[in-house]
């Protein structure tokens, strides 16, 4: 203890060119859940089957949004609810700029995993400045909701990736990474990140924890969003699904590291087995109320997480880290 | 040049986010103005080239902005929450303390005989404060921790009409915690 870690003066980062590329990827990654999405929507359904109509669901989507109507509801707050619909893919795409695209991120923070966090967390008050703005019931049933979703799943959340900060001695993500390439932290802490998963999906709103946007109140706090103020705040949605799935990989699963291919493919082909998880985990099993959620999140969760920090501070303490 | 001019604008939206904390007739717009102040605020932190802590209060300013808009709509507005509503509490009081302790603050920024800097600052921040909140101050830290920590728990306990006898029975025996939410772990 005591001298500095090595790690200061060097960075990973991309060339800045590549902040203008960051959105792009996540664009044609989203579209391809959004299209795998589709596909598996049309076979219980009976829709228009096969990866054709699937492919371009999304494209058709996109468009109808963009040439619908916005809905202007009576007295609305429309200041706090333009905020919130834009701020949902503005703080997905700044929580992406630290994740590392195979070897390199856009920007190497030293504390990348906190910015990650203090992101991913903006979820938090856009979804209730939706919800709120449409002045309408349902609406705010589904903002406070997600705020209820937030207390369940934040605080395992951080235990999760700051256990994976404490296995690597580093808040910075690629050092993160380096320090994987021998062992994966899934296999030192696998509680840390099943519980992550749990709350990519839940900060998300997707699959088991999408009852702030759930079809028992009407599409909660999206109910009253339609044209581009639902492409706005749906597509942010499914970017920070994305970015969160993404994440996963740097945190637990050796980021870019991986035998034959390039470090970008490994990093595409581990996000890609992390997503299909969730698409999967969504038609496995069924929304999760969050009064239900809330205690056993805070009475299992986070004792199995702090207990799951404490296993891995003893290991790097027998490492003779720190 | 860049940090000046952001200097500039974080500080200018600091100040006139806090003012309008006064003027803006919704709670929930007061409590995002409000968020919109602290975050200027951390994003002057981030020019000082303190990346943690400025990180840290964007998360800490979000979470709890977003609980405080739950209370302030709970407690100042109408039920739903859906009418205009401004800050009652002595408005004209509170805004004059603030706007008092911004010039005191202001006046001894400029009017103070700073002294010129002795050594150099860390080469990581995040790594200095760790060290001095894990060594030197821990103590410190640590009865303020627990001590923030009982407050919180002696608080709910006090405010909350039910208790284990409620839920579990006389005995503590009951098989499902009878809860007034439901679900969660039985217990």
């Amino acid at each position: 203890m005591g001298e500095m870690p090595q790690e200061v003066a060097t960075s990973m980062a991309l060339p800045w060119w590549s902040v203008l590329l960051l959105p792009v990827l996540l664009g044609v990654a989203t579209w391809v859940v959004l299209a795998c999405d589709a596909a598996l929507e049309a076979r219980p359904v009976g829709g228009p089957a096969g990866m054709g109509p699937a492919v371009a669901a999304p494209l058709r989507e996109t468009a109808r949004l963009l040439v619908g109507q916005r809905r202007r509801t009576l007295a609305g707050d429309r200041v706090l609810g333009g905020i919130g619909g834009a701020a949902l893919p503005v703080a997905a795409v700044l929580a992406a700029a630290v994740l590392p695209l195979g070897e390199r991120p856009v920007a190497d923070l030293s504390i990348g995993v906190v910015w990650f966090n203090a992101m991913e967390v903006v979820a938090w008050a856009a979804v209730w400045m939706v919800g709120w703005g449409s002045n309408s019931a349902l609406g705010l049933v589904g903002g406070y909701r997600f705020v209820a979703q937030g207390l369940a799943y934040e605080l395992p959340h951080m235990f999760a990736i700051i256990t994976a900060a404490l296995g690597a001695e580093s808040l910075r993500l690629t050092t993160i990474v380096d320090a994987q390439r021998d062992l994966w932290f899934v296999v030192i802490m696998p509680v840390a990140f099943a519980v992550y998963l749990l709350s990519a999906a839940a900060m998300a709103f997707w699959g088991p924890f999408d009852t702030p946007l759930s079809r028992e109140v009407a599409g909660g706090a999206a109910v009253e969003l339609a044209g581009v103020d639902r492409l706005v705040f749906v597509g942010g949605r499914w970017l920070l699904l994305v970015v969160a799935a993404a994440m996963a990989v740097p945190l637990f699963l050796g980021g870019g590291v991986g035998p034959l291919l390039p470090a970008w493919a490994w990093a595409v082909v581990k996000t890609a087995a992390v997503l299909a998880l969730l698409v999967w985990l969504r038609r496995r099993f069924p929304a999760v109320r969050m009064d239900r959620f809330t205690e056993f999140a805070w009475v299992v969760l986070i004792p199995l997480t702090i207990a799951q920090a404490l296993v891995v501070a003893l290991v790097v303490l027998q490492r003779g880290g720190m | 040049m860049l940090p000046i001019i952001l200097f500039w604008v974080l500080a200018i939206g600091a100040l006139v986010l806090g003012y309008l904390v006064f003027r803006l007739d919704s709670m929930a717009q007061v409590t995002f103005a409000l968020l919109g102040s602290f975050l200027a605020v951390a994003g002057l932190v981030l020019l000082l080239g303190l990346a943690y802590l400025g990180a840290v209060i964007v998360l800490m300013m979000i979470i709890e902005m977003v609980i405080m808009a739950v209370f302030m709509i709970m407690y100042m507005m109408n039920p739903a929450g859906l009418m205009p509503m401004t800050m009652v509490h002595n408005k004209v009081g509170s805004a004059a303390i603030a706007i008092g302790t911004f010039v005191v603050l202001a006046a001894g920024i400029l009017l103070v005989d700073w002294p010129g800097r002795e050594g150099a600052p860390a080469p990581d921040p995040t790594f200095a404060l760790g060290e001095a909140l894990m060594g030197g101050q821990m103590l410190t830290m640590m009865t303020l921790g627990v001590g923030l920590f009982a407050t919180i728990v002696a608080t709910v306990v006090l405010s909350t009409d039910r208790g284990r006898y409620d839920r579990l029975g006389d005995d503590l025996r009951a098989p499902r915690a009878d809860g007034p939410a439901g679900g969660g772990v039985g217990r």
